[in-house]
Formats: C-alpha cells, sequence, structure tokens
C-alpha cells in the first residue's frame, strides 16, 4: 500500500507520469487494431439471438399431477434439457403453468430434436399421454421490430443529448467527440467478447448493454473534469495542454483504478458464479456483457478518450500557441545566457530597440521577440534603477496561488523593528 | 469556510429522520417483501384467442397496442407474445392480476355518431316528416362538452345475441378491421368528410323507415355478446341502463383521438375521461355539436358497439370532448389507457384463460446471483477498509444506509407505482455500487490530493469536496439521463433497469451530500482523523508525502 501510495502522490505532482496522450500512430492502430477485429467478430460470427428476438417453440405440459407441477420440478426438468443438449433448446426457460401444468420454451427446434425434448420431458415428468398431455406450439418473438426501433430512437435521443450536454457542460464539443469515439470503443469491443463468448442474445444482454452507454460515458466525464480543470488556463499554468492534460489523467488514476475495482468485483463475482457454476442463466448474459463493457469504459477513459482529445486539440491555435511558448521556455533554459551579446568594442551602451517586422516572422519568432522585448525593457528599468536602493527582481510570471490557502503568512522584520508591538 | 457547512450534525439529523419517515411509511402502507418480477416470481398469464383468422400484421399490431396498454403506466414489465397464429399471450407479475383482463382485451373501438332517435322521442314520426325532433332532456354543456347520464359501465358487459331479423349483425362484415372499411370519416380529404358528415346529419333528421323498423324490432339484449359494430352502417344499440338508440353512421372515429386522461374535473366529483382530437376530429366534433346545438338532439359514443354516453351540446364546441358516467378511478383509468393507445385490430374470443404461472429464472439461479453480489460487496467493502482504512468506515457506512434506502424506496414503489423487481433491475442495483462507491472515491481522492499540497485535512475536506461536488454532478447527470431515455424508449425488462438505475444514480446523489459529506466533515474534528495517524488513511505515509500532515490549533 505505501509503495502504491507513493505512487499516487508522484502522479499528482508529475514527478512520475504515465504517457496517456503521445504516441498516438502506436495506440491508435493498437486500440484501432482491437475494434476492427471486434467489427470483424461482430460481422462474420454474428450474434445468437435467443428466444425473445426470434421466437421459437412453446412445449406445454398438461395434466399433471399437482405434487409434480412444483418449482423443483421446474428445476429438474431445466437441469435435465439442459445436459441432453438438444441443439436450439441449450437455454431452454421452464416454468410452471397453473397446477397442472409446466411450459417449456426453446429456440425453433428440428422434427427430430422435438421428439428428443418430449423424451427427455417424459423421463423427468410422469405423462400417461404423451401425444395429448405434451403439446410443442410456435411463439412469436416478444421483442419484435417495433421494440428493437423504439430501443434505438431512445439510444439515438440519448445520444444525441448526451453529445449536447458534455458539450455545454465543457464548453468543448471536442470533448463530445472524444467521449464518443470512447463509448463507440467500448460498445464495439462489448459487443465483440459477446459474440466470441457465443451466449445467445436476451434482453438482460441488451440490458447490459444499454447499461454500458452511460457508464463509458460517466466515466469520461469523470476524467474529462480533471483535463478541465488542468487545462484551464493554460497561459498561467506555463505549460502545454498535453502535459496539462496528461497531468489530469495522471491524477485521476488511482481514482480510475480503484472504481474500475471496485465496480468489477462485483459483476465479476456474478459472471463467475452464473457462467462457471451455473451454466445455463440469463444472469451470466448481463454479467458478461456489464463486465466486459465496464472494463473497457474504465479503459478507454484513461487510454482512448484523452488521446484523442488531445489530437483534435493540437490544431488549435491556442494550443499550439502554448507548445510554442513552452519550446521557447525550454530553449531558453537550456542555455540561459544565449540572449546575452557577446563584448565588443565598438558596442553601443543601450541596444536601441529594433523596428519588429512582425509581416517577417511567424507566430514562433513573434512570440519570442515580444518576449525578449520585454525583458529587455525590464533590464531598461533596472539599468536606471540601480544604485537607488533595492530592486525587485522581474516577474518571471504571473503570481500563482501560493498554497497558504489565505492564511496570514510571518514577514521578516527588520531587526530594529523585531519584538515591538507594530 | 462557508458556515453552513459547520453544521454536519444537523444535515446528519435530518438524513436520518427522513430515513425513518420512509420506513415508518413502508410499516404502515407497504409488504416487507418487494414485489418479485415474472422472471423471478411468476405471474399470471392471460391467453387471449383471436376470432376468426387475423393476418399476422394484425396480430403484431394487436399485440403492441397490448403491450402498450400494459406496460404503458408503470413499471409492471409485463411480457406479450403472439403463439400459433391466432393466440395472444400476455404475462403479468403478480398471482392475482386476472382483473387485467379487460384492459388487455378490450378492443377499444371508440366511435362518436348522431343520434337518429332514442325510446324517448319515437322516430318512426321522424322518419316521416324532416321536424327535427324535440328531443329530450340533455345535461347542460361545459366549455369541454360534458356528456354523460347514470351509470356508464366501461366494460363491453352487455349485449347481445342479437334478437329478430333486423339486428345490424348482417350488415358487418368487415367491422373488426376499421383501418381498411370505407367509414364515414376515414379519410381526411375534405369533399368526403363533408359529404360522410353530411349524410350522417342527413340519416339523423331522416332516418330511413328501415331501420326505423329495425329499432322499433330491436330489444336490448340481457347476455352479454358482442355486437358487431360497422363504422359505415347506421347502428341500433343500447346504453347499459338499457335505453336503445338508432344512431348515424359513425363520424369520428378512435383513431382522430390523440390523447386521453382522466380525473376529476373542477366542479364535479365524479371521474371523467377527457378526449383531445387531431384536427380532422376537432373539426368534425365542431360540425357536429354546432349542427345539433339548441335543437335537443343528441350525439352518442358508442364503445364497442355499446352505447357508453350520449349527450346534446347548446353550442359549438371547438375543443375536446369530455366523458363522464359513474366512473370508478380504475374503470376511468382503463378506459383512458384503452382508448390512448388505439383499438386493437383484432376482436379476442370471449372465454379468455387466465392462469398462475411460475417464475422463469430457477430459483437456485436467484440465490446464487444474490449471493454471488454480496460475495463482491463484501470484497469491495475489504479493499476500501484496505485502502482508505479509517475513511473506509465512511465508505462501508454510506453504501450501507444507500442501500437502506433504495430498499425503502423499493418497496414503497412497488406498493404506489406498481414497481416489480427483475433480475435485469437487481443487476442495475448491483452495478449502481461501483457507481455509488465511485462517488466516495472521488470525494477522497480529492481531499488526499487537496492534503497532498500541504493542507490539513479539515481544509481539504472543504475545498476538496468544492471540486468533487461539481465532478460529481456532472457525471450523475449522464447516468440519470441515460436512465431516464432507458425508461421513456425502452419496454419490458429494460425499462425496470432503467428505473433501477435512475433510482439508484438519486439515492447516491443523496447519500453523498447529506449523509457522506457532513459524516466527513465531521470526522475531520476528531485528532483520529486529522492527526494524520497511521489508521485514518490520511497519514503522511498513505498520501505517499514525506512532509508532515498539517495539524493543530487552527488547522
Amino acid at each position: 500500500m505505501g509503495k502504491f501510495s507513493r505512487l499516487g502522490n508522484e502522479l499528482y505532482n508529475g514527478r512520475r507520469s504515465i504517457d496517456f496522450v503521445h504516441k498516438r500512430p502506436l495506440w491508435y492502430s493498437i486500440s484501432g487494431g482491437i475494434v476492427l477485429a471486434a467489427l470483424l467478430v461482430v460481422i462474420f460470427n454474428g450474434f445468437n439471438f435467443g428466444v425473445e428476438f426470434t421466437g421459437g417453440t412453446e412445449v406445454r405440459v398438461s395434466g399433471l399431477t399437482s405434487s409434480q407441477a412444483t418449482q423443483s420440478t421446474a428445476d429438474d426438468l431445466r437441469q435435465a434439457i439442459v445436459d441432453a443438449g438438444i441443439p436450439g433448446a441449450e437455454e431452454p426457460t421452464v416454468n410452471t403453468s397453473g397446477d397442472s401444468g409446466m411450459s417449456i420454451q426453446t429456440e425453433d427446434l428440428t422434427q427430430a430434436n422435438d421428439q428428443r425434448l418430449v423424451d427427455v420431458i417424459t423421463s423427468v415428468v410422469d405423462v400417461a399421454d404423451p401425444a395429448k398431455q405434451i403439446s410443442p406450439s410456435d411463439i412469436g418473438a416478444s421483442w419484435g421490430r417495433q421494440v428493437a426501433q423504439r430501443a434505438i430512437v431512445g439510444v439515438c435521443v440519448f445520444l444525441v443529448l448526451v453529445m449536447f450536454f458534455i458539450g455545454l457542460y465543457f464548453r468543448e464539443w471536442k470533448m463530445s467527440v472524444a467521449a464518443f469515439a470512447a463509448l463507440f470503443h467500448d460498445i464495439v469491443i462489448t459487443m465483440g467478447v459477446y459474440s466470441l463468448s457465443g451466449f445467445s442474445v436476451t434482453p438482460s444482454a441488451v440490458t447490459g448493454l444499454l447499461a454500458i452507454l452511460g457508464f463509458s460515458l460517466y466515466d469520461t466525464v469523470v476524467v474529462f473534469d480533471k483535463v478541465r480543470e488542468n487545462t484551464h488556463n493554460l497561459r498561467e499554468s506555463r505549460t502545454t495542454y498535453a502535459a496539462a492534460a496528461n497531468l489530469a489523467v495522471n491524477q485521476t488514476l488511482a481514482r480510475s483504478i480503484n472504481t474500475g475495482i471496485v465496480a468489477l468485483i462485483p459483476i465479476g463475482a456474478i459472471l463467475y458464479v452464473s457462467a462457471v457454476q451455473l451454466g445455463a442463466s440469463s444472469l451470466k448474459d448481463l454479467a458478461l456483457s456489464q463486465f466486459v463493457g465496464m472494463a473497457a469504459g474504465v479503459f478507454s477513459s484513461v487510454w482512448v478518450a484523452p488521446r484523442i482529445l488531445v489530437h483534435l486539440k493540437s490544431n488549435e491555435s491556442d494550443v499550439k500557441m502554448a507548445e510554442k511558448r513552452e519550446k521557447a521556455r525550454a530553449r531558453a533554459e537550456a542555455d540561459r545566457y544565449a540572449s546575452v551579446p557577446t563584448f565588443r568594442e565598438d558596442m553601443p551602451v543601450v541596444e536601441t530597440p529594433r523596428e519588429l517586422d512582425l509581416d517577417d516572422l511567424d507566430d514562433d519568432q513573434v512570440e519570442l521577440e515580444v518576449e525578449h522585448a520585454e525583458r529587455r525593457r525590464a533590464s531598461d528599468t533596472t539599468a536606471t534603477r540601480l544604485g537607488q536602493g533595492r530592486v525587485a527582481p522581474p516577474a518571471r510570471g504571473p503570481v500563482r496561488e501560493s498554497g497558504a490557502s489565505g492564511r496570514q503568512q510571518p514577514t521578516r522584520q527588520p531587526r530594529s523593528q523585531r519584538g515591538k508591538k507594530p | 469556510m462557508a458556515r453552513k457547512t459547520r453544521k454536519p450534525g444537523r444535515t446528519l439529523g435530518v438524513f436520518f429522520l427522513a430515513l425513518a419517515i420512509a420506513y415508518g411509511l413502508v410499516a404502515v402502507g407497504a409488504s416487507w417483501k418487494p414485489e418479485l418480477g415474472l422472471d423471478l416470481q411468476g405471474g399470471t398469464r392471460i391467453t387471449l384467442v383471436a376470432e376468426g383468422s387475423p393476418s399476422r400484421d394484425a396480430l403484431n399490431e394487436a399485440k403492441s397496442i397490448i403491450d402498450q396498454r400494459v406496460n404503458g403506466s408503470g413499471v409492471t414489465e409485463a411480457e406479450v407474445t403472439t403463439q400459433g397464429n391466432n393466440l395472444i399471450v400476455v404475462e403479468i407479475p403478480g398471482k392475482n392480476r386476472a382483473d387485467l383482463v379487460e384492459t388487455v382485451q378490450r378492443t377499444a373501438q371508440l366511435r362518436f355518431r348522431l343520434v337518429a332517435c332514442t325510446e324517448s322521442a319515437a322516430c318512426g314520426a321522424a322518419a316521416a316528416s324532416t321536424t327535427t325532433p324535440t328531443a329530450p332532456t340533455a345535461p347542460g354543456v361545459a366549455p369541454r362538452a360534458p356528456v354523460g347520464f347514470g351509470k356508464a359501465d366501461t366494460t363491453p358487459s352487455p349485449t347481445a345475441t342479437p334478437t329478430g331479423a333486423g339486428t345490424p349483425t348482417d350488415t358487418a362484415t368487415d367491422g373488426t378491421t376499421p383501418s381498411t372499411s370505407p367509414t364515414a370519416t376515414g379519410t381526411a380529404k375534405p369533399d368526403t368528410k363533408s359529404s360522410s358528415f353530411d349524410a350522417a346529419v342527413d340519416f339523423m333528421n331522416n332516418p330511413p323507415a328501415d331501420w326505423a323498423q329495425k329499432f322499433n324490432d330491436y330489444t336490448c339484449p340481457t347476455n352479454a355478446a358482442p355486437i358487431d359494430d360497422d363504422p359505415a352502417q347506421p347502428l341500433v344499440s343500447c346504453s347499459p341502463e338499457g335505453e336503445k338508440y338508432l344512431m348515424s353512421p359513425a363520424i369520428i372515429e378512435g383513431r382522430d383521438i390523440t390523447d386521453a386522461s382522466y380525473g376529476i374535473p373542477q366542479n364535479d366529483v365524479q371521474y371523467a375521461v377527457m378526449l383531445d382530437f387531431n384536427g380532422h376530429g376537432r373539426s368534425i366534433f365542431a360540425d357536429a355539436t354546432g349542427t345539433i346545438a339548441g335543437t335537443g338532439q343528441l350525439f352518442a359514443i358508442v364503445m364497442d358497439g355499446q352505447v357508453i354516453s350520449a349527450a346534446t351540446a347548446s353550442s359549438r364546441i371547438a375543443t375536446g370532448a369530455q366523458i363522464t358516467g359513474n366512473f370508478t378511478q380504475e374503470q376511468a383509468k382503463s378506459l383512458s389507457t384503452s382508448l390512448k393507445f388505439g383499438s386493437l385490430p383484432v376482436k379476442f374470443k370471449k372465454d379468455t384463460s387466465s392462469e398462475v404461472v411460475g417464475p422463469t429464472l430457477a430459483g437456485d439461479q436467484l440465490s446464487a446471483g444474490l449471493w454471488a453480489g454480496a460475495f463482491g460487496l463484501i470484497l469491495v467493502m475489504i479493499y476500501c477498509l484496505l485502502y482508505y482504512r479509517g475513511l473506509g468506515i465512511v465508505v462501508l457506512s454510506s453504501l450501507s444506509f444507500a442501500a437502506a434506502w433504495t430498499y425503502a424506496l423499493v418497496l414503497l414503489l412497488s406498493k404506489t407505482a406498481g414497481f416489480t423487481l427483475t433480475l435485469p433491475g437487481i443487476a442495475g442495483l448491483i452495478i449502481a455500487v461501483g457507481i455509488t462507491a465511485d462517488s466516495f472515491i472521488i470525494f477522497f481522492e480529492r481531499i488526499r490530493d487537496e492534503m497532498r499540497e500541504g493542507k490539513s485535512m479539515r481544509v481539504a475536506v472543504e475545498t476538496g469536496w468544492v471540486r468533487a461536488k461539481r465532478t460529481r454532478i456532472a457525471a450523475s447527470f449522464v447516468s440519470l439521463l441515460s436512465a431516464a431515455i432507458l425508461y421513456i424508449f425502452a419496454t419490458g425488462v429494460v425499462k425496470g433497469f432503467g428505473f433501477a438505475l435512475g433510482l439508484s444514480t438519486l439515492i447516491d446523489l443523496a447519500v453523498l451530500f447529506w449523509f457522506t459529506k457532513p459524516l466527513v466533515s465531521w470526522f475531520a474534528r476528531f485528532r483520529f482523523f486529522n492527526g494524520g495517524g497511521k489508521l485514518s488513511g490520511l497519514s503522511p505515509e498513505t498520501l505517499g508525502t514525506d512532509m508532515p500532515v498539517a495539524v493543530g490549533g487552527k488547522a
């Protein structure tokens, strides 16, 4: 814990930093590759839609004795059908109906499999006359086209609203775009993994996927809020957008990891129990889509969204200027005395201010020239005041928050004043 | 420092009081066990058998209308499926929901017709002469055209094995599919509209002799059987009181109704159902009321062949209509729901079967899922205690109180709004654990960040809170938005999931603002937490800094 905490502190103050925003070609191709692979899986592997979407067969068993038409018999029957492994009936829904009946819902069955199912049923419950008491019938999809249409409309409305909300809240539409790219990443990966798992698509799975919409955006908003806070005033904080954004992601990293762990543990437990121990259960559909989606959501909010945001922002003039200022600062830092002219005999005592020809210079040079001119002017005034008392050094930048939290700070009094009441 | 944040005790007190009140309400009004959904508890299965052989499209349309009717209000998460060629199966959570059979199977074909003859205004004479029948008593007319009479049973219960040869049955061949039949008001084209309306007015003033004869021969039936109601034909039918009417072809049809609601109008004591028309319906209704205004003639509202209301108007009414009668709240609600979501294109046989069905999810699955969730929660708690040490207590208590609130609200909502807890709903609540815990994590990480800058805990709590609060509200808004959209647009289980998600997000915000924050502020007064001790979770070591934590007098 101690090491982790120390890492947390170093991530916070920027002494140690993981690069979340650069190396775009590398990480774009990795993320893009994963998304593409997931897309290919979805396209070629497809989904195994459940009874709710495709319709199927319902087999009704009637005329059972009341001791047989119980929940425990229904559970036994379900297990027996699962164990029989009839194609199309791997995940049956079995429930009691009325006092003397049982109904079994499966996907569409072929004639032969129908017979196998009937055999399984008769082996579990006592049926005197299978032809009369067991009656299969086709059932339609409870999640037909209309439900799907409504859901799609809902999702579209949601996406548009959230896009506007993020754009308005952060005053930055590029954050919406980055958040949506991350969302797309999460959804596609979730769908790909789901398709690979071969679980059938049930309403539970769709629910899980829809919940990911909210969670992915939620997580990105939390990270972006910190990014916005750090990049709020680039000029004042004397840093570049990329550096500030990267610091923000590093500062929220501890939170992202913690949230990921806390959110994934319960779902992981459910996923393990339902998929590994229970086998056929609609619980595992939900748990799988949730687990994959949440993991992808946490990952993309740290790894994908900030990188795209910085990429999108990199063309803005403010950001470019900050970038150039940073470069200039680095250059100045490398050789502090580069601007001091070497002495020549005929050197003028005071340098005449050169006329700046703005048209000839690009932004970079203008910036540098202005900075130099300011520095010269400052040194001029210093020179004229030399010998007239104490000279305050020129300010290196705007005054920053002191970290004193507004408390009064002790001041150093002249020796003659110490110990006396003011 | 803001003064109000210095009184954490009061906020905590109010929080506990509210929780106590919530549980008090539960103890008074609701049961201690939440209503479980179809998959967990089972419910009632209603099987509707269509008459004749409807097309697949008609059956699917009927399915979706029934779906809207049963799921339209509330979060009961009923399931509707078609089965075979002529069956619609509705499964509703709860053991004793056979009362919903009415709502489900009512075809709800509502039509407005002009009344040519009633028993009190003999129409043999009217048929012979063109004089306007001096017509019976009629209720007063309010701006919304209340139309009413004694008792209007909302069920299409009466009606008739038709007696006599002259019953309308022989005329109605395609009455079940009003969308295809050339109705009086079927098209929006102004010329046909006016001509069919004129024909209806003409019929009202001069009922043909053969229809007058049918009317005279007709006696109100006493047993229940559906009446065939062809909108293009005149109709002889009765009100539940047994008064018979001869009516013109339909002038306004159910699909001209854009909205239906129910409530108790001002200056009234009984429930009424309010109707709003689309442009077409409104103009016809205005014309109709304008035509009969002052003459004492009547128009009738016919529902599934039965006259549920007949009234006159004193002036031209260009707004909506209002159906009054001896409705109970349930009846008014059922009627308005049926009208709002449209009429069924399919008629169903009278004998519907309803039976109790068991849960579709095995009992061991639910308990296994719950155990897994509980196990996961315990792991989360252990992790929080290890990571945040003393502050972990805050996480534990906040999660417990969030759980307590959730349980109370689920109980209350299953009582008042018919909320049922399904498996996805439970999963939504478990997922919310992650989001709820995240709000504490954001807050604590902020506090730690502030302390890394050298602030004392007391200061860090307040400054960290300001920033964490903003992040939290923005993020929760996104969650709430997704929950609301899921709730509005989705059906069935997804609706329940959206509801659970929204509920838990709101609870999370409430617990964060009114419990966690005051609790941390209060803890910050104690040496144990603000002293930078090892167990506080805020020691220099856990913060990862080398400088000592600022403590003491004014810190």
